[in-house]
């Protein structure tokens, strides 16, 4: 009501009211509005703020652990953080508004100048403007030949230079760099294209990461993977089935100088099966050299180390035996991890057991810093465990990681003077457990590598889009948008020639393209060149 | 010579240009202080040449100095210099040759210092070491063609500084190329992102002199002493920034979307993903667009032009640095931590 009433006192104070608009024209004005490039500068600036959390916040489609851990830490910010969609900022309702309302305004404003160019490509260069001294650069020649001859050489000059021309009574209109604006159309209509090979990677694609024992093998079934994250129209089905062995794994660490211990070259031997039945195929994989079998890729991220440990119950036979995974925790591959024996009997009953603790590719030790790793090849390793039993807590149907223990239900084995048991092994040693739980042995050592598995759709696509992204770039920055005009009349004898020149473009300078051709016409020139540089009109969109 | 020599030589020429970029800025120093009781005569007075065949322009009416033309590709408004600015210049680019020389010494003596020889490009220190003379080479490169003594002082004084602080903050001890960064799209990759922030760099320095300039202008008016009223006018130190811009956004393009992607997928299995320095690769690229597309709006011409580059000269600059810094071990870019990893969590060493 207060609107109608403000109307109406508009009315009756003010000669002329504004006109109400029906839906229809405020539908125009506002598709002018968002279509608008002071519109689209602002979309802009919002797509760069919108970015900056995610490089701030960790994103669970970069990296999940992280995320979590910061979650871990942050509980109170966390629900209000994952409200507002800042774990995962690129997929976020306000981020993708942004860049939908900027391709929409793009669209809104290249479609028409499409169609505008489509038009005025074909155009003839527009006659000479009648003052042509008024124009940025203009020079004025007296030459003896006839007007024709002049108007015949400034023809073959501009054509030389591939001007579009178009001649007139006594003149001629030039005009070049038409392809600026369709390099500025192809660039912007580029992006879309991008923007469409993006989306059908991060729809239709997926993502998924496994380690892989050196020896075992790895099918591409969705089971196997440790971790999967797939685009909405993803289906497990479409999983190619190929399957790999990692027959060997090479790594060379410098041993020497003051890059001692840095992996110089790794690379993963494998066997590709690319289908069931084919026949086996032998690839190197290495970082930035990944293998692709039918458009999926593989690629090797990293390794680690992946000690064989056996565990026996007291009456000698066998409740765990196998290679168990250690996560790297710093460049000296000390590495973390645990082993679940579930099915551990002590003398007289069962109990759950569970070893957690390091391992030490090349096993030091001083008073001071306790064990370490003093260098990341597998020189002397050891393992250094303690141990726990009880429940481990697999039973109850809640999945937990492999990579730790869920000690709620653990105690920790004592020895006889009340401390925690630790067992430390160096490699083909066993210990004895106390309380009759048996032996541990640390067999040996095998090195894993931890591989991803991606299909990504879409990124030929992309590909080509930001080429010609890039072309069209080029075009619309480097291609001069010019007009050059040559007019003659005959006066005393002798001809009187005006040259005169536009350039359209943004910061664009006429002065020696102007100078060459009045040089080139010939003798001498009456009037000094004037090259002040009025605001030129400059490109749009 | 060995390995470890070319270092100590390395490190030694970086000293030695240092020294010399300061003598060429004590150089332009001299050279507009000796300039500022000189008026900014009438530039109308230089006679410009119509190429061949030219007789003697007829000179124009002095004082209209508003309107007045631009000689050539964008020569300065500054007409004359006196004896000593002339003087003084010459030795400061005298100095800055020797100095940009010197300094590519110590780049390559850097690349040869590693043991197998690599390009020098591993790390931050590196980066900065190139990126600094890829500044002093295009503003030398082009110093007669757009007649740019104005950005002299500019230049010689950001060079010094950034090497300076690449030294004392960023200095890395020479070690061989980590797995990750031995691909050729290392070379393609890391010289098309140095050279475009080479190039960004000078047009940030010309959109900053020009809202300087803009403001004196508004201030003081036309003429008058100094190395302000030397400074060409607004229209050409736009055109310069522009120029610089225009050159260097396609190369960022290609740096950061074409190549980085291609050896991102090579080396990380994706092409982007949304890792802080892509991110920021982005927003910087987002910021420059906008600057390309305010310069030819209405409204947004001129001073907020060039206010956005600045911006984007900003976040170029903390995506280089700041990322390292503040990001380093949730960035795959970030040098000092072993190869990327997933589950697989290593700490820097």
């Amino acid at each position: 009501m207060a609107v109608v009433e403000q109307t109406r006192n508009d009315r009756d104070f003010r000669r002329e009211p504004p006109p109400a608009m029906n839906p229809r024209e405020l539908a125009r004005w506002a598709w002018r509005q968002l279509t608008s490039m002071r519109t689209a500068l602002i979309l802009l600036f919002l797509l760069a703020l919108a970015a900056i959390p995610g490089s701030v916040i960790p994103q669970e489609a970069v990296d999940s652990v992280r995320a979590s851990q910061w979650k871990d830490a942050h509980p109170s910010l966390t629900p209000i953080y994952e409200k507002l969609g800042l774990f995962s900022v690129y997929d976020s309702v306000w981020f993708s508004a942004i860049y939908l309302l900027l391709m929409v305004s793009l669209v809104g404003c290249i479609v028409p100048r499409t169609l505008v160019y489509w038009r005025g490509v074909r155009a003839r260069p527009p006659a000479a403007p009648r003052h042509l001294d008024r124009l940025p650069q203009h020079r004025l020649l007296e030459i003896d030949e006839q007007p024709d001859e002049v108007l015949e050489r400034a023809r073959a000059a501009l054509r030389r230079r591939r001007y579009r021309l178009e001649p007139g009574s006594g003149e001629l209109a030039a005009e070049r760099g038409y392809l600026r604006e369709a390099g500025n159309l192809v660039f912007h209509l580029s992006v879309l294209v991008v923007l469409v090979g993006f989306g059908i990677g991060s729809i239709f694609g997926f993502k998924g990461g496994v380690i892989v024992v050196t020896g075992d093998s790895f099918a591409n079934t969705l089971s196997q993977y440790d971790d999967f994250r797939a685009g909405a129209a993803f289906d497990p089905a479409q999983l190619d089935p190929f399957e790999l062995t990692v027959n060997s794994f090479d790594v060379t660490f410098i041993r020497e100088g003051r890059e001692a211990g840095m992996a110089h070259q790794f690379a993963a031997d494998l066997t590709v099966r690319p289908s069931p039945g084919a026949a086996p195929l032998h690839r190197s994989i290495s970082v930035n050299h990944p293998v692709s079998v039918h458009g999926t890729d593989v690629f090797l991220l990293s390794h680690g180390y992946a000690p064989h440990i056996t565990v026996r119950n007291a009456d000698g036979s066998v409740a765990f035996s196998g290679p168990v995974v250690f996560l790297p925790e710093d460049s000296t591959f000390r590495s973390f991890g645990v082993v679940k024996v579930p099915d551990a009997r002590q003398r007289g009953g069962s109990a759950q057991l569970g070893l957690e603790g390091e391992f030490y590719p090349t096993y030091a030790f001083t008073s001071a810093t306790g064990p370490f790793s003093a260098f990341p090849d597998d020189k002397n390793p050891a393992i250094s465990m303690l141990v726990y039993r009880g429940d481990l807590g697999l039973d109850n149907g809640v999945p937990q990681s492999v990579y730790g223990l869920q000690k709620k239900n653990l105690r920790p084995v004592l020895k006889a003077d009340g401390k925690p048991e630790r067992i430390d092994l160096a490699r083909g040693h066993t210990a004895t457990l106390p309380d009759g739980l048996g032996s541990v042995t640390f067999d040996g050592v095998s090195r894993y590598v931890k591989l991803q598995v991606s299909h990504t759709p879409g990124q030929r696509i992309a590909l080509l889009g930001v080429v010609l992204a890039l072309l069209g770039l080029l075009a619309s920055l480097f291609i001069r948008p010019r007009r050059v005009w040559v007019r003659t009349r005959r006066e005393g004898g002798r001809t009187l020639v005006e040259v005169a020149g536009l350039d359209r473009s943004a910061g664009g300078d006429l002065t020696g393209e102007v100078d060459a051709l009045a040089a080139e016409l010939g003798s001498r020139p009456v009037v000094p060149p004037t090259s002040s540089s009025p605001p030129t009109p400059g490109e749009t969109s | 010579m060995t390995h470890d020599q070319f270092e100590v030589l390395s490190n030694q020429a970086v000293a030695a240009c240092a020294v010399a970029y300061f003598l060429a800025v004590l150089a332009h120093l001299a050279q507009w202080a000796s300039g500022r009781q000189v008026p900014v005569s009438s530039p109308a007075a230089v006679p410009v040449s119509v190429g061949a065949g030219a007789v003697d322009a007829r000179p124009v009416d002095a004082g209209a100095a508003d309107d007045h033309p631009l000689a050539g590709s964008g020569a300065p408004v500054v007409a004359e210099e006196s004896e000593r600015m002339q003087l003084f210049g010459r030795i400061g680019v005298s100095l800055t040759v020797v100095a940009a020389l010197v300094h590519l010494v110590a780049i390559v003596s850097r690349g040869l210092a590693a043991d197998p020889v690599r390009v020098p490009w591993g790390n931050m220190y590196e980066f900065t070491l190139t990126g600094t003379w890829v500044v002093a080479a295009g503003y030398l490169l082009l110093y007669r063609r757009f007649s740019l003594s104005w950005l002299s002082p500019v230049v010689t004084g950001f060079v010094l500084i950034t090497l300076m602080v690449d030294v004392l903050l960023l200095y890395t001890p020479v070690v061989p190329l980590r797995d990750a960064l031995q691909s050729p799209w290392l070379v393609i990759h890391v010289v098309a992102a140095i050279i475009a922030t080479g190039a960004f760099t000078l047009g940030g320095m010309s959109s900053a002199l020009f809202l300087v300039k803009q403001r004196w202008v508004e201030r003081h008016g036309a003429g008058g002493t100094g190395y302000l009223a030397r400074l060409p006018e607004v229209a050409v130190l736009d055109r310069m920034a522009y120029r610089a811009h225009a050159f260097a956004f396609p190369i960022w393009t290609f740096a950061a979307l074409i190549a980085g992607p291609i050896w991102a997928h090579n080396a990380w299995g994706r092409y982007w993903g949304w890792d802080p320095k892509e991110v920021w690769a982005f927003i910087t690229w987002v910021v420059y667009a906008a600057y390309l597309h305010a310069r030819a709006t209405a409204g947004w011409k001129g001073r907020q032009a060039a206010v956005v580059a600045l911006v984007g000269l900003a976040t170029l600059w903390f995506n280089f640095v700041g990322i390292n810094f503040f990001f380093g071990s949730g960035s795959q870019h970030s040098y000092a931590a072993p190869a990327p990893v997933g589950v697989v969590r290593t700490l820097s060493g």
